[in-house]
Formats: structure tokens, sequence, C-alpha cells
């Protein structure tokens, strides 16, 4: 990452038309307009029905005003913001390289830094149960993230169903639990197996499409699989899902009251938070298992192939590697870690139904994905981090807080348009490991 | 070593709808010899190309591949990556096809797919780190230094191949290609672009490739002078179909590939030579 030169007249962002006072307004006009067109029937007229179930509306031109002129500023703003960041909207135009150099250097810390910290949370936070809660869950999303990363970061297949996986690891674990009676410790192979499986099952179809198609239809074998879960009562229950499943055990003891109990065995008293405890460090060795995985993977012929499909399918196959079975291993590794999960979801919460699947789920990890930036297994840490935190944090805005929720995002994607960590990192190096600018890597195409 | 020739077209015609890129096309390529393919632009060249590495299902005929060792391979009925994985043909592409986004040495490293996949048990053994998959990587490294020494880029190796300098792409695709280990090479226009000291470079890496690697090559040029310096025999297509075969020298004075090249009729291109002569 070098610092280029100040360009020497103001480009537009995209660098096809010159940027001024012209241009800004005209486009603050455009969005204005539409504005006006949206939020016109949206606020401007309220309807309402009357006492004899007549139409009553009346009009509401300054809440109209109020809005349109919002938009027509922040567009300037946003505007303003863009030719301040930079012809690329990214730090490296106007940051001076040693404090790039110096970013870089701390970037090298923040990992560690971040795993040692959270492998102090529960000690830290012993008596918080909140903050424990909400340390599993950013763990949960952070482990989704890493692996819906492996698909859509590495090998540039666009995946809007992955909560798909995540639901058929949770259900694995929840009806061989409470059918059979199986043990958590052998459902969780189980499930990641049965995800990976369907991942198989959902890629072979797909195989030949690209971009929008693909998403179109992985967001559709998302919803048949939440329909599948409603509809097929037998054995799923419906939408009154399963309950009643096991807690895992230390391999064995149950971390319950009473004799027998781990408590018991160490002799000290017992607590609930023994369960959070276990629970946090269960979801994080979960999840370093899976950016274990997912690094090594990067380092061998597999992960190269995948990342090398993002960059150009065809040369891949000029190459003598088989598209197929590449794609079809992308899908399935991402869907196994997608697997182990849910399986961990189901026994946290001890019952399951369809509605923890839904669209929504799939849309907030493939946003993690995104945020962190494609590809980095750190990024994708701070970004879930920072949105299930986030989320969290702004909780006392109360109704405000999608509206300044959304705001960040769109800032940060201005910002950074290629997520917070947008460099991507060799596999494998000679001399030096020098990071790769994100303009040069490709997004893929499906 | 088999005497049959490594590449044998015959009848090969491709067809897209109403347009016939390629017309009953038959001709070799010479075990250990440079052929080159030549030709107007819209020839049909890159669509021999393609139908011979499997991107296009050739509409007729056969393409014949002969290994050394006399193991035949018909091209139209494999599967495009096996093209590569067995049969052996690798390829460049007119428009440069690196991965953009990858170090030079990774592109490198992705060539050599196939042989790494097999080291590495399909997976398992490299996710372990065992001892022989570590061997079988360090020597796809060791293969991947000689060729970037080769095509001189070894200063280039960690950096991304799309920040490399035009000519450097090129000479970085030929070295991947030949990182796959094949036994016949195609190039489409390797010497598009470069400037004549690159194309003198390039001449001398392709002699070298055909002489020290057991590799025939496959040659679309228009740079005549690297066609005329290199090539061992000249194939001249024009509209689909094959109008001159020859050695270079034999081409360069073919009243019909002049006329081609100059978009006349036979006769007129003739007269323009004797009165040259
Ligand atoms: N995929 C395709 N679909 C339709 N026409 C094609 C396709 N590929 C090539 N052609 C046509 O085949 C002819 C030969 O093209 P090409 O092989 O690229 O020529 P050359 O490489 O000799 O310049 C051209 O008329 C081109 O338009
Ligand atoms: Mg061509």
């Amino acid at each position: 990452m070098s610092a280029s030169p100040p360009p020497s007249s103001p480009v537009s962002p995209d660098g096809a038309e010159p940027v001024g006072a012209a241009f800004i307004l005209r486009k603050a006009v455009l969005s204005a307009l539409v504005a006006l067109g949206l939020f016109s029937l949206m606020v401007g007229v309220r309807t309402e029905a009357g006492q004899s179930g007549q139409l009553e509306y009346w009009t509401r031109f300054g809440e109209l005003a109020s809005l349109v002129g919002a938009v027509f500023v922040g567009s300037i703003a946003v505007e303003l913001l863009r030719l301040w960041l930079g012809p690329r909207g990214g730090l490296g135009s106007f940051v001076p390289s040693s404090v790039q150099n110096g970013l870089s250097a701390a970037g090298r810390y923040v990992a560690p830094a971040l795993l040692i910290f959270t492998f102090l949370v529960p000690v830290i936070f012993y008596n918080q149960r909140y903050i424990l809660d909400l340390g599993i869950l950013v763990l949960t999303y952070v482990m989704l993230g890493w692996g819906l990363n492996v698909v859509v970061g590495l090998a540039g297949l666009l995946d809007l169903g992955y909560v798909a996986f995540y639901a058929v690891g949770a259900y694995s674990y929840g009806l061989l639990s409470t059918t059979f009676g199986l043990s958590f410790w052998i459902c969780l192979p189980l499930a990641g197996i049965l995800a990976a499986f369907w991942g198989v099952l959902l890629g072979f179809p797909v195989l030949r499409l690209r971009g929008d198609y693909l998403a179109i239809v992985t967001l559709a074998f998302g919803e048949i699989i939440r329909l599948v879960l409603i509809n097929w009562q037998d054995v799923t229950g419906g939408p009154n899902g399963i309950s009643g499943i096991p807690r895992p055990t230390l391999f064995g003891i149950p971390l319950a009251p009473g004799e027998g109990g781990l408590a018991a065995m160490l002799g000290i008293p017992f607590s609930p938070t023994h369960r959070i405890v276990f629970l946090f460090y269960l979801i994080l060795a979960l999840a370093l298992l899976t950016n274990w995985v997912t690094i090594r993977l990067r380092r061998l012929p597999i992960g190269r192939a995948w990342e090398a499909l993002r960059e150009d399918e065809v040369a891949c196959r000029a190459l003598g590697i088989n598209i197929t079975t590449t794609k079809l291993t992308a899908f399935a590794t991402g869907a196994m870690f997608g697997g182990f999960a849910g399986a961990f979801f189901a026994t946290r919460q001890g019952f399951i139904s369809p509605e923890s699947f839904t669209f929504q789920e799939s849309a907030l990890v493939l946003a993690i994905v995104v945020l962190g930036g494609m590809g980095s297994q750190l990024g994708v840490a701070l970004a879930a981090l920072a949105m299930i935190g986030g989320f969290e944090l702004f909780r006392s805005l109360e109704v405000y807080r999608m509206l300044v929720f959304g705001l960040a995002m769109v800032l940060v994607m201005i910002w950074r348009p290629r997520g917070i960590v947008g460099h991507r990192a060799p596999t494998v190096f000679l001399e030096k490991s020098k990071s790769i600018s994100s303009d040069l890597v490709k997004e893929g195409h499906g | 070593m088999s005497s049959a020739p490594i590449l044998a077209l015959e009848n090969l015609t491709m067809r897209f709808g109403g347009i016939v890129a390629v017309n009953a096309l038959s001709f070799t390529a010479q075990r250990q010899q440079i052929t080159a393919l030549i030709g107007p632009n819209g020839a049909g060249k890159t669509t021999v190309f393609n139908c011979i590495t499997g991107f296009y299902k050739p509409t007729s005929g056969v393409i014949r591949l002969t290994h050394d060792d006399g193991a035949q391979f018909e091209m139209q009925k494999l599967k495009d990556f096996n093209i590569s994985k067995q049969a052996k043909v690798a390829r460049t592409f007119q428009n440069i096809r690196l991965f953009p986004g990858m170090t030079a040495l990774e592109n490198l490293m992705v060539a050599q797919h196939n042989a790494l996949m097999r080291a590495s048990g399909l997976t398992l053994i490299g996710l372990l780190g065992l001892p022989s998959w570590r061997a079988a990587e360090q020597s796809a490294i060791d293969n991947a230094v000689f060729w970037l020494k080769r095509v001189g880029l070894i200063d280039r190796a960690d950096d991304a191949a799309g920040n490399l300098a035009y000519g450097d792409q090129r000479r970085l695709e030929i070295a991947r290609a030949m990182c796959t280990g094949p036994a016949l090479l195609c190039l489409d226009e390797p010497a598009a672009g470069l400037n004549a000291r690159e194309s003198a470079a390039l001449s001398e890496l392709l002699l070298s490739i055909r002489s020290d690697h057991a590799t025939s090559i496959l040659l679309i040029e228009h740079d005549m002078s690297v066609v005329m310096e290199i090539s061992d025999r000249v194939v001249v297509m024009d509209y689909g179909v094959k109008i001159a075969e020859g050695t270079p020298r034999e081409i360069r004075d073919d009243p019909k590939v002049i006329a081609a090249y100059l978009g006349t009729d036979e006769e007129e291109a003739a007269a323009v030579m004797e009165a040259e002569a």
C-alpha cells in the first residue's frame, strides 16, 4: 500500500467525471428528487381508516420537506466526505506512508491482543452474565462469518442462503440428541458432515450459475430449508420447534447441580455461571478451529484453487483445475462450519425453531463478511464484534437504533469500500510477504 | 519416442450459428518443433486454440495428441480441465489471464495444482502438515523459482501479478503455463504489445523451451520477425481455412499469403511481388 500523489485536478471517486460544485449540487438535487418521489406517499400523505371505515387522510408536508432537505444536505455531505478522503475513497491517498506502515504494524498486534483479551473475558467479566452472553453471541457470528468467508471471500461465490447450513447443523443436533440420545460430542461432527452434505447438494444445481443468479438460487435454498422445517411437522416439530435439547457436557460430566455434576466433583459450590463460561470457551474453541483450518486451507492447493477461481475461472480451467469439485469443496467446507455453529446454537439455547433461521441471519452474516473485508480473517472478526456489539451498544437509542446502525454502515463502506481489512495477504512468499492492495483482488463473479 | 506428430487436426470445423469460424482445417504440429499459426484478424486462429484446449466443443473433426511415450488423446472428447491434467496441453491467452490479486509466485503455485493436490492427499495430509507434504510444497516452490528466474521475474516473485508491467505479465503467463509441465504449449499472440527488445527475449525464451524442456510449441503470432526467426513450420489461415503451409521461407514468398494479408486477390499480389523483386 503506497501513498499515491494527490490528484492534480479533482476527480470523482470513480474517476469518470470531474468533481465540482456543479457536480455535487446536481447529485444532491437528484437524490432529493428521488427522496421526494419515495417519501411523498410514504410520509407526505397519511391515511387511516375512519370510524365508519371510510378513508381519512391528511398531508404532512412539513415532515416531507424536512426529510427531502435532510437527503439533500446528506448527499452533499457524503460527496464532500468522499472528496476529502481522496479519489479512491480509501485511506491510502491522504495518509502519509509512514503512518500507513505504522498502522499495518499495529495491525499485526491487533489479532494477538484481541485473542488474549477474548480468552480473559470470562475471567474479567465473571459476574456479568450479560457480557458473557453477548460474548458468546459475538463469537457465534465470528464463527459463522469465518465459515461463510470460505465461500464468499475465498472462492468468490455469493451465497445468500448460508443460514440453511446453520439450520441443518442445529436440527441435526436437536434431532439426534432428543431421538437417539446421542451426546453433543458425537453429534457435533455429525452435524458438520450433514451440513457439508447439504452444501454439496446445493452446490450441484448452482455450479453453472454466476453472480445474481447464484445469489437468488442460494437465497431460495435457504428459504426452502426453513419452509421444510416449518411444514415437516412429524420430524421437526413444525413451528413449535424442538425443545429439551440436552446441554453440553464436559466430555460426559454434566455442568449441573447435585451429585455427578462438575461442581460437586471439583468440590466447589455450583453456579449457573459455570455453564456460561463453558459455553464461551466452547464457541471460542470452535471459532478458532474454523480459523485455523481456513488459514491452513489457504496455503494448501485447494485453498489456492478457491482464490484462483475467484480471480479468473477461465485461467483455472486452462491450468487443469476441476472447477466443479473446487466449487463443491468450497460450499461443503463453508457449510460444515455453519453446521458446527448450528449444533452449538442448539445446545446453547436448548430450544430451536424455524424462526431462528430466517433470511435476516444470512444477510447479517454476509454483511459481516463484506464489512470485514472479503477474505480477511481479522476483518471478519472485527466486523462481527462491531455489528453484534454495536447493535447492543445502540440499544439505548431505541427506535433510532436501526437508523444509526445503517448510517454507520454506509459511512464505513464509503471510508473503506472493500471492508475494514481490505488487503490480501499472500499465502506463500520468497523474500517478504507484501500485502496486496484490494483494488487488484477480484471479488469473484458468482 | 513416438514417431507420430504431437498434434494432428483432422477436418476440424467450428460453427457459431451461421458463422463458420474454422472450416475443415487439417494440419499437424511436429514433436519438439515450433509450429506457427498465422493469418489475418478474424481468421479463426484463437478459435482453433479454444477447440484444442477444450473451451469450445468442435462441431466436427478430430484433434489428436500423442505423447512421447505413445499415449494418445482425442481432445474433443476430453473435459476441459483434463486437457491440461492428462493430455498435458498448456496455453496462454490473447488477453492475458493471470490471477491479478495473487503474487507471481502464487500464480505459479496454482499452476501446479494437480501435482500438489496429489501430494497433499486431497488436502488431508497437507492439513496435518506431514513431512511428505512439506517436501512436495518445497519442490513446487523450487520449480516456480526456476521459472521465475528463467523469465527474469525472480525479483518480482512476491509482487501481485496485477502490478507487473505488461511485458512482465506476458512472460509470467508463459512461466505459469510451463509450471504445469506441458507436452504442448499453445501461445496466443505472446509478442503482442512487446517492444523490440522484449520480443527478442521472448524468441530466445521460446527456443530454449523447445530445446531444453522437450516441449512442442504451437504459436499464434502477428509479429512476423518472431515467426520467421523461431518457427520450424508455419500454417496460414484465412476465413477459417488453411491457405498455405510450409517453412517460414516458403510462406514468406507465397503470393496467396500476401494476398490474404493485403486483402487483395492473388494475381495482384503476385504482381506486387514481382514489382518489388
Ligand atoms: N464464441 C463465439 N461466438 C460467435 N462467434 C465467434 C466466437 N468466437 C469466435 N467467433 C468468430 O469466429 C471468427 C474467428 O475469430 P478468432 O478465432 O478470434 O480469430 P483470430 O484469433 O484469428 O483473430 C470471428 O469471426 C469471430 O467473430
Ligand atoms: Mg485471436
